[in-house]
């Protein structure tokens, strides 16, 4: 549907990164390892209580980074700068999102809540 | 079986409403009967409304925002007079509860169908011209975009007069918006509104960031691309971040009301500030995305018009690469009084005055281009430098509010409201209305006339400000915004003044529409031959006006940033090729149409909870995609003798006017 068929032909080219049959075998084996962990983070019972929610968050990161380098081919090679670009402008974008809504509304509960419902509504920040 | 609906969702006795929907009626059937009186039912079937030339959408786009102008100027004449009678014991003419609906819609309706699809269509109308590309990367979803807004646009106007329309303000802040506190159907109106054309939206903003990075002109770097071109480019990254917040905001908002959910009640564990902290996520970034590409269009307005380069062209660039990032650090400031700590507070509050550095940099960099240059006051310049000066007041008030401290006063204040519509005033709107005079004949092949232009100018300045900076006081007297009657008779004289001046800016808005009526009267005498009709530098002017619907017979090579003036000053524009390649277009296609009609109706049977008929648009808008994706014909070639008579019409009488002239300037004394 691209008007531009012999640009994107040249993009095809430059971007043309794909995988050997080794690194797909050892992303899924990572991406696998990485699942069964989280999954034995919550059921095995090993793990303390406290440390259940950050394992799961930590082997989630691990996860996305694994799939994006593996199977999305995101590298600092010349080919991938863009991506790779973007890739950490999002990230960026993520993580003010989310830190910073965290930090604004765990500020706000602290000082907007009545001491009583504090408790309640503290699990929201 | 119809849901909510029923025939007393009409409001009857609202004499006020009835009677713009029978003027709404009457205009709209004589519009209807003047098509079909013309037999142009089939034109613009074929050549606009199913069209993918990114072109014509953009023409669309810019239609749309001008009609829809009207529509919140309305509102917003509605409200000054409202406000200029209602003192002490007068009540005014608008009940209370329509008068909240008007200002709800006065702020949505300017904000995503009005000054959005204006800078949409601006990009789409320049960006691939720049870029030196013959379409957008994906035109299809262009289409599709643009019906999307348009199904926006229809609930929105609909609301009017079958149920009501959102009496929260312009972001529906729970709890108020909660289905306890606004049981009618206006919320969901907003909703629905907002959802379908914040998909098109969406949908744009990946395919204009797609269309800039892949689909440039061979030589094109990202620092020889247009500083328009720029700011589209950080625009459209905006879009693509901000646009799914709002998504999400909505559709928990939406979840609150139809599923019974909680996230933003009071009571149940919700928390309203949540929505307000996510809206503001969205929100902030929302207005530089209005802002930012008419940064670019005065960027090429100022140069142009100088005879110079652009002064500073890397620091605006990074000016604006700059103000992108940030523009994600400072929400809060939309909050200072909801209870954050000091903490909290002064570091939004700096950053949001650090945002006003890189906007410094760029008007010092208009400045230094129009320094020792040679001006032409032109109407594109008149509304630049008009913008300078105003946008400046505007900054430098929101530096003031930027203060934590000083906002505990001036929030919720007609201080604020003053603040918004100087920079959005100021702002977008001169600047979209320059762009308007800048690229009309790159549009329609013909200039627009420059008196009523200027008319039109100097009536919006001196109308802003009369308008305008009575409110400054008001604010500081101590009026809050959105008051449909206040005690205070101290105020009224202020407000009388504001009204007249929202005259002006009427009598500003009608000459524009003279403007455009008288210039299409006299296309013959103002037609531009050359496609250069102002001298400009980049690409889209060594195309024909109106350009060709495939841009550029050849896909140009690109070595300067200002590629088109050297060409000229080297003369090798204007060069006719003995032969030409054929060229690989989209097919035109009604999909988009489809899918949005459907997209519509689903919109309105969520609105009223009919819910067969939702599925049944959603079914409708999923199937249409779906036939869309096994349609194999969707391309077509342009023969290269096709091509090569077209260019050779333009080109052959084009090279003997300029050989006889200066080669530099041969644009603007050709024509």
């Amino acid at each position: 549907m691209s008007a531009h068929h012999s640009h994107a032909h040249v993009a095809d080219h430059q971007h043309a990164n794909h995988g050997s049959l080794k690194s797909y075998i050892v992303g899924f084996a990572l991406s696998i390892i990485l699942t069964f962990m989280s999954f034995g983070c919550v059921m095995s019972g090993a793990v303390p209580h406290d440390l259940v929610m950050p394992g799961i968050m930590v082997l989630c990161v691990a996860q996305v980074l694994v799939q994006l380098v593996f199977f999305l081919h995101l590298s600092a090679k010349p080919g991938q700068r863009d991506n790779l670009s973007i890739g950490v402008f999002t990230v960026l974008i993520i993580a003010i999102v989310v830190v910073g809504s965290l930090w604004v509304m765990h500020n706000m509960n602290v000082y907007m809540m009545h001491p009583a419902t504090q408790s309640m509504s503290s699990s929201i920040g | 079986m119809f849901g909510k609906l029923s025939l007393s969702a009409i409001p009857y006795n609202e004499p006020i409403i009835m009677g713009t929907l029978l003027m709404v009626c009457l205009a709209g059937a004589a519009l209807l009967g003047w098509v079909t009186y013309q037999r142009k039912w089939g034109y613009l079937w074929t050549e606009w409304f199913t069209s993918v030339d990114h072109k014509r959408i953009g023409v669309m786009y810019v239609i749309m925002a001008l009609v829809m102008l009207l529509r919140g100027f309305a509102d917003a004449i509605m409200m000054r007079a409202q406000q200029a009678i209602a003192a002490s014991d007068a009540a005014g003419y608008l009940p209370p509860h329509h008068y909240d609906q008007i200002f709800s819609a006065h702020g949505v309706i300017m904000i995503f169908f009005v000054a959005m699809p204006f800078v949409v269509g601006l990009m789409n109308l320049v960006v691939p011209l720049q870029i030196g590309a013959r379409d957008v990367a994906y035109p299809f979803l262009n289409s599709l975009s643009y019906w999307l807004t348009a199904s926006g646009v229809v609930l929105v106007m609909l609301s009017m007069f079958v149920g009501d329309f959102a009496a929260t303000g312009w972001l529906a802040y729970p709890p108020l918006s909660e289905l306890k506190f606004s049981p009618t159907v206006g919320v969901d109106y907003y909703i629905w509104a907002l959802q379908l054309s914040g998909l098109g939206t969406t949908l744009s903003g990946i395919n204009f960031v797609v269309t800039i990075l892949r689909m440039r002109a061979p030589g094109m770097t990202l620092m020889k691309m247009p500083v328009f071109t720029w700011t589209a480019l950080v625009t459209n990254i905006l879009i693509v971040a901000a646009f799914p917040v709002l998504t999400v905001a909505l559709a928990l908002l939406a979840a609150d009301r139809y599923l019974d959910m909680h996230f933003f009640t009071n009571e149940l564990g919700g928390n309203a500030m949540l929505y307000i902290n996510l809206i503001w996520i969205w929100g902030h970034p929302e207005v530089y995305i209005l802002i930012l590409p008419c940064f670019g269009v005065f960027s090429e307005i100022v140069s142009t018009f100088s005879g110079k380069p652009l002064f500073g062209y890397k620091s605006m660039v990074y000016a604006t690469a700059g103000i992108g990032v940030l523009s994600f650090v400072v929400w809060l400031h939309h909050f200072f009084t909801m209870g954050s700590g000091a903490d909290v507070n002064a570091f939004f509050g700096i950053s949001t005055m650090i945002i006003s550095i890189p906007t410094g940099v760029k008007l010092f960099n208009w400045l230094f281009t129009m320094y020792r240059g040679r001006i032409r006051f032109t109407v594109p310049m008149l509304w630049t430098v008009g913008f300078m000066v105003t946008f400046t007041i505007g900054g430098m008030t929101g530096v003031l509010m930027a203060v934590p401290g000083a906002d505990f006063v001036l929030h919720n204040s007609l201080f604020l409201i003053a603040h918004f519509h100087n920079v959005i005033i100021g702002g977008v709107i001169f600047g979209c209305m320059a762009a308007i005079n800048y690229w009309f004949p790159k549009a329609f092949g013909f200039k627009l006339e420059e008196r009523f232009g200027r008319y039109s100018f100097w009536c919006w300045l001196v109308g802003f400000y009369m308008a305008f900076m009575p409110l400054y006081v008001l604010g500081l007297m101590g009026m809050t915004r959105r008051m449909n009657h206040y005690a205070n008779p101290a105020w009224q004289p202020y407000l009388i003044v504001a009204a007249v001046g929202a005259g002006i800016i009427a009598l500003g808005i009608g000459f524009t529409i003279l403007q455009i009526a008288v210039s299409i009267r006299n296309r013959a005498e103002n037609r531009d031959l050359t496609g250069d009709p102002w001298g400009g530098r980049t690409l889209e002017w060594s195309t024909s006006s109106p350009a060709p619907f495939y841009n550029f017979a050849v896909v140009p090579q690109i070595e300067e940033l200002d590629q088109f003036q050297a060409d000229k000053e080297h003369k090798r524009a204007y060069k006719l090729q003995s032969q030409y390649a054929d060229i690989h277009m989209p097919r035109n296609t009604g999909v988009g149409v489809f899918m949005a009609a459907f997209g519509t109706v689903l919109g309105f049977a969520m609105v009223w909870h009919i819910w067969w008929l939702a599925i049944f648009g959603l079914v409708g808008m999923v199937s249409s995609f779906i036939s869309r994706a096994y349609d194999t014909d969707v391309d077509y070639y342009v023969p290269g003798a096709e091509v090569l008579k077209t260019e050779r019409a333009r080109l052959v009488p084009l090279q003997k006017l300029v050989d006889h002239v200066d080669p530099a300037s041969a644009g603007q004394k050709v024509a």
